[in-house]
């Protein structure tokens, strides 16, 4: 059966690719930065489950540490702009279907493993979608190699110019997943939805399910994560005022909290995979900035979407 | 409430413009030695409470890696972006006569919203649909019709291609059964007594949805009258101005 460990060699194999190709990239002027950043993820992949909790830490501050230093950015050889345009020209929109076969096999993989008998003996049920996401990948680089006879190495230099434009934000998501069973242990939580609880008004329907509404999205900005606000927000608004004091019905008023949650998510950089990623894949000037186009693209679909969120809950949930 | 000051420390660090991951990580120490704070705490205890925030830590990088397997993808998109991925994704929109920034990026969100509803959430995503096939599609829909395009417009149409699937996603998702959010509703209800079944949730999430889709489909709409105003002027008078053909994304 294939697991999540396998996923992880796969994975550690390629950045530590990365970091080996750091290294011989003479036009990369801080290479070795690159190299002990990359090495150190694909330490990570490779051997996180023997390295014990105090390791992995220490391996996080270390990559923590490289990354004020600063990475450079890797330049790879690549085609020309010419080349690429007479080879769009020339494979036409078969160049779509190996991009394709990634999604494609994502999907199948999952429906395969949660759907059939058969499914969970070749893959983990619980991780068929990034199992399956890998798997895809792999068929996708082969399927390409043959057909476009690119050099061997191209998969890896091409993905090493592409991570290297992404830089140290790929790790951010990861670490404030990490941030967040932090400030969990901490009961971070818990004091901020006593706060809320304890000094905003909550007299009238109306107050009180605006009051949830907004509260989870302030908190998912916050934490970065509707998940993270979930609990505590309903826990110290949700439940004990809009649904045992009020009278809402628990089913939707969770239901659209959750989605008043999500319209915070479009509004924070503390949302990296959501907000910050794509400002690094796709070259954004400001992608370092609080606001970044990405975010502010998104913030006038997300407030009138909160109020939207807040009427609803007001008119839906008090059968 | 002293454990609080870790969410200061992460306001400050984003408001001085800090590294992230700096933050992140001054963040979680600040919180451990908050919670460990006492007016008589010893040296001794409080590099205990470091100690052991650094292992916390670390359990959950380790518990997370799977967030960073995506990357892998890149391999595939580089190898196909080299072979010229993107510039074809600019050629067989231009065919489209009817195509605009804002109709293309709208299609996207219906699809991507529909088949999130359905549980296929992994068909899209930033580094597999986005960078190479939908924010290069969205580009090629504006320079066929206004000829190249400024920077300032080119990275906002970037910026709405990552945010149509983002909210596409979002509030698709939430209508099927099966997902995550739902899952954690149904379980954190269930803790506090109350049972109700995933369709129970599911359903309340389809009129956000709809809201979600008529308010972005507006926004859409203003994003092609905007593009309209701003780049129909007489394209020679912006092409004098230097504007640099700065094609695909390298």
């Amino acid at each position: 059966m294939i697991t999540l460990a396998h996923a992880y060699i796969v994975g550690g194999l390629f950045f530590a690719a990365m970091s080996l190709l750091s290294l011989g990239d003479a036009s990369n002027a801080r290479r070795l930065r690159n190299t002990v950043f990359w090495g150190l993820l694909a330490a990570s992949f490779l051997g996180g489950d023997y390295l014990g909790d105090f390791g992995n830490g220490l391996l996080a501050l270390g990559l923590v540490i490289v990354a004020a230093f600063g990475l450079g950015q890797g330049k790879p050889a690549t085609s020309t702009p010419e080349e690429r345009r007479a080879s769009a020209e020339k494979r036409g929109n078969a160049l779509f279907l190996p991009a394709l076969i990634i999604p494609a096999s994502a999907l199948v993989g999952t429906l395969i493993a949660k759907q059939t008998a058969w499914g969970p003996l070749f893959i983990q049920a619980s991780q068929a979608t990034l199992i399956s996401l890998v798997i895809g990948v792999l068929v996708a680089v082969g399927v390409a190699l043959l057909w476009l006879r690119p050099p061997v190495i191209a998969p890896l230099q091409e993905g090493r110019r592409l991570i290297d434009a992404v830089g140290w934000a790929a790790i951010l998501p990861q670490m404030l997943a990490s941030l967040g069973a932090v400030f969990l242990a901490a009961g971070v939580g818990e004091q901020v939805g006593r706060l809320f609880g304890e000094y905003v008004p909550l007299d009238t329907r109306t107050l009180a399910v605006a009051a949830y509404c907004i509260g989870m999205a302030l908190f998912t900005i916050i934490m970065g994560n509707a998940f993270a606000a979930f609990p505590v927000m309903t826990a110290a608004v949700g439940l004990p005022i809009v649904v045992q004091i009020f009278g809402g019905d628990p089913a939707r008023v969770c239901a659209i909290g959750m989605l008043a949650g999500f319209c915070g998510t479009l509004m924070t950089p503390m949302a990296a995979n959501f907000n910050v990623v794509p400002a690094n894949l796709l070259e954004l000037p400001d992608r370092n900035a609080a606001l970044n186009g990405v975010i502010r693209a998104q913030i006038p679909t997300a407030l009138p979407l909160l109020l939207a969120n807040i009427v609803l809950m007001r008119l839906l949930a008090f059968p | 409430m002293l454990v609080l000051l870790g969410i200061a420390v992460v306001v400050i660090g984003f408001i001085v413009r800090a590294n992230p991951l700096v933050v992140v990580m001054a963040a979680a120490l600040t919180t451990g030695l908050a919670a460990a704070w006492a007016p008589d705490a010893s040296v001794e205890s409080l590099a205990t409470a470091a100690i052991a925030t650094i292992a916390a830590f670390g359990k959950a990088f380790n518990d997370n890696r799977y967030v960073s397997v995506v990357w892998l993808v890149l391999a595939a998109i580089g190898l196909l972006e080299r072979a010229g991925l993107q510039e074809r994704a600019r050629m067989a929109i231009a065919r489209v006569k009817a195509a605009t920034v804002g109709r293309l990026l709208w299609v996207y969100f219906i699809v991507r919203q529909a088949a999130a509803a359905v549980g296929l959430t992994s068909l899209g995503g930033h580094a597999q649909m986005v960078r190479p096939l939908v924010a290069p599609m969205a580009e090629g829909a504006a320079e066929t019709k206004f000829g190249a395009l400024p920077d300032r417009e080119r990275y906002l149409i970037r910026s709405h291609s990552a945010a149509a699937d983002n909210i596409a996603l979002f509030f698709g998702e939430d209508i099927f059964i099966a997902i995550a959010s739902i899952l954690l509703i149904k379980g954190f209800l269930e803790q506090n007594g109350i049972i109700v079944e995933p369709l129970e949730l599911s359903v309340w999430a389809i009129p956000t949805a709809l809201a979600a889709l008529v308010i972005h489909s507006t926004r859409l709409w203003l994003l092609d009258r905007r593009l309209k105003q701003v780049l129909a002027e007489p394209t020679a008078k912006r092409q004098g101005a230097g504007v640099p053909q700065s094609g695909a994304v390298q």
